[in-house]
């Protein structure tokens, strides 16, 4: 009995600790090549649900530009950015989780919005409202679902 | 007839499986309507685009063959129902002069020839750049003693439409020079701006990837010459300025008002892309 609760009270403190541990937008640290070393959440991504991200049209929705052959099961994959087979093989997680990020620190002017930006928006809108929004606006993904996306795409390994 | 609907279906059986079969395209067609009027669908940019585009093409060679031979036949052309009904109004008498367009205007077929070529134009009268839609509603309110159109309503879209088909064949030639060049200066900053927290411009879109897929979307140049078009997905007429409002909400973006300044300036700007390409008339979208 004893024993459950003290293990029931250390589980609580270690998941205050990983929110706590959240990177906020605006404290990412990047490297000189717009990599982010540092976990945005410090818990490990879950490639599954990164996967879900990927093909949701409105979560990541990246096949609407990103071709990724393992992801052919779902309709209608763009052509406006590269075909993401392999990917896992040609960066690491920090170069990864700094093109899903901010990919415009890494491709200057790049046409992949970064998801983790929140301000600094000409005209911000409220959704895909054409109402206006109020900065900070929620970021396109969450931290948590970055660094699964992040899992996904290091799975994509050249055969 | 038949060569066509044979490379149709061999185009759909060569397609990958997940890429929309719906949206194969015939690039190479030509668009000739009614078998008599030729339009021009492809030129040679206008000098402006040195360095941006070498060629400008019209929307309908980026849509379905289906897509596109519903615009080849006004009897199939599901818009052309809306050119008759505003030809009911540019008759019909309104407001409180009791005026209708044609005791002004006389017959459309000749006083509105080649007015869609050259719009949005400088209004020497008014001081700015004006666009048909403002010409209309300014003979309602100031000559005719009726309200205003809603800037994008069904009555404005085909009233538009009728006035566009007075100058079907025309080549697109809005000037942009003299007075309406400060107009157009503004305009070409708006298409360049990346709006929204998508961070996108028209040019993203319509100038560095037409011709790609965008997730079920086959990216045309965006351009107006076709329009008002008549768009399947909901079987209505479209202005210019509520498809530029779609396409910035898209971006997750403020848009900016219909029939607003600065939609009108967007409206010179993307029409000059389109400087040497076929007013369309009604054309026919997905
Ligand atoms: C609107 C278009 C767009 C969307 C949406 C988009 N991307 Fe991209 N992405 C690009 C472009 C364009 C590039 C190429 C970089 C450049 O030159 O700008 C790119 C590059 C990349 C790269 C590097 C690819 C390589 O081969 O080196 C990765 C990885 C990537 N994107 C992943 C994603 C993921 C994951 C998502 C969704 C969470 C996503 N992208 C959403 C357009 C997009
Ligand atoms: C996120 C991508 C995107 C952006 C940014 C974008 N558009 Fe579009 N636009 C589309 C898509 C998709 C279509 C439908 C397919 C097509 O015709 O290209 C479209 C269609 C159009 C059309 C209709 C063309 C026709 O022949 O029917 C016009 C005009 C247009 N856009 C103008 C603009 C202007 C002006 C802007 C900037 C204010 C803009 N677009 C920004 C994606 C975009």
């Amino acid at each position: 009995m004893r024993l459950t609760k003290i293990t029931t009270v250390a589980a609580v403190l270690t998941a205050g600790a990983a929110v706590a541990e959240i990177v906020a937008p605006g404290d990412v640290v990047f490297d000189e090549y717009g990599a982010i070393e540092k976990s945005l959440t410090g818990v490990a991504g879950d490639p599954a649900n990164g996967e879900k991200i990927m093909v949701t049209k409105s979560k990541g929705n990246c096949i609407a530009c990103h071709e990724v052959t393992a992801l052919d099961y779902a309709p209608f994959h763009g052509e406006v950015g590269p075909i993401l087979d392999g990917v896992g093989s040609r960066w690491n997680e920090a170069e990864l989780r700094g093109i899903i990020a901010f990919a415009k620190m890494t491709y200057e002017g790049s046409m992949m919005p970064n998801f983790y930006q929140v301000e600094g928006f000409i005209r911000p809108g409220d959704g895909f409202t054409g109402k206006a929004g109020t900065e900070p606006l929620p970021p396109l993904l969450a931290a948590q679902e970055i660094e699964d996306v992040v899992a996904y795409l290091l799975t994509l390994e050249d055969e | 007839m038949k060569i066509k609907t044979l490379s149709a279906i061999a185009a759909m059986l060569v397609s990958t499986p997940f890429v929309a079969v719906a949206d194969e395209a015939d690039k190479d067609a030509n668009l000739v309507v009614n078998g008599e009027v030729e339009l021009v669908t492809r030129a040679p940019a206008p000098a402006h685009l040195e360095g941006a585009v070498d060629e400008v093409i019209s929307g309908w060679l980026f849509r379905t063959s289906e897509t596109q031979s519903l615009q080849m036949d006004d009897f199939d052309n599901p818009g052309m129902i809306f050119v008759d009904q505003a030809m009911d109004d540019w008759g019909t008498a309104v407001g409180s002069e009791g005026k209708s367009c044609a005791d002004c205007h006389g017959a459309v077929e000749d006083s509105m020839e080649g007015v869609r070529a050259v719009y949005p134009k400088w209004n020497e009268t008014a001081g700015e750049v004006r666009t048909v839609a403002q010409m209309i509603n300014e003979c309602r309110t100031d000559r005719m003693g009726a309200d205003a159109l809603g800037y994008t309503s069904a009555a404005m879209a085909r009233m538009e439409a009728l006035i566009s088909m007075q100058s079907r064949g025309m080549p697109v030639n809005v000037a942009i020079d003299g007075p309406a060049q400060e107009t157009w200066e503004w305009g070409k900053e708006l298409y360049y701006t990346r709006t929204g927290q998508l961070q996108m411009s028209c040019a993203n879109c319509h100038e560095d990837n037409y011709g790609n897929n965008i997730r079920a979307d086959h990216l045309s140049q965006g351009q107006i010459n076709g329009f008002p078009v008549y768009r399947l997905k909901n079987a209505k007429l479209t202005t210019p300025h509520g498809r530029f409002k779609g396409c910035v909400r898209d971006t997750r973006a403020e848009t900016y008002g219909t029939g607003s300044d600065a939609f009108v300036a967007l409206e010179l700007y993307v029409a000059s892309r389109g400087n040497g390409l076929s007013v369309e008339g009604v054309s026919v979208r997905n």
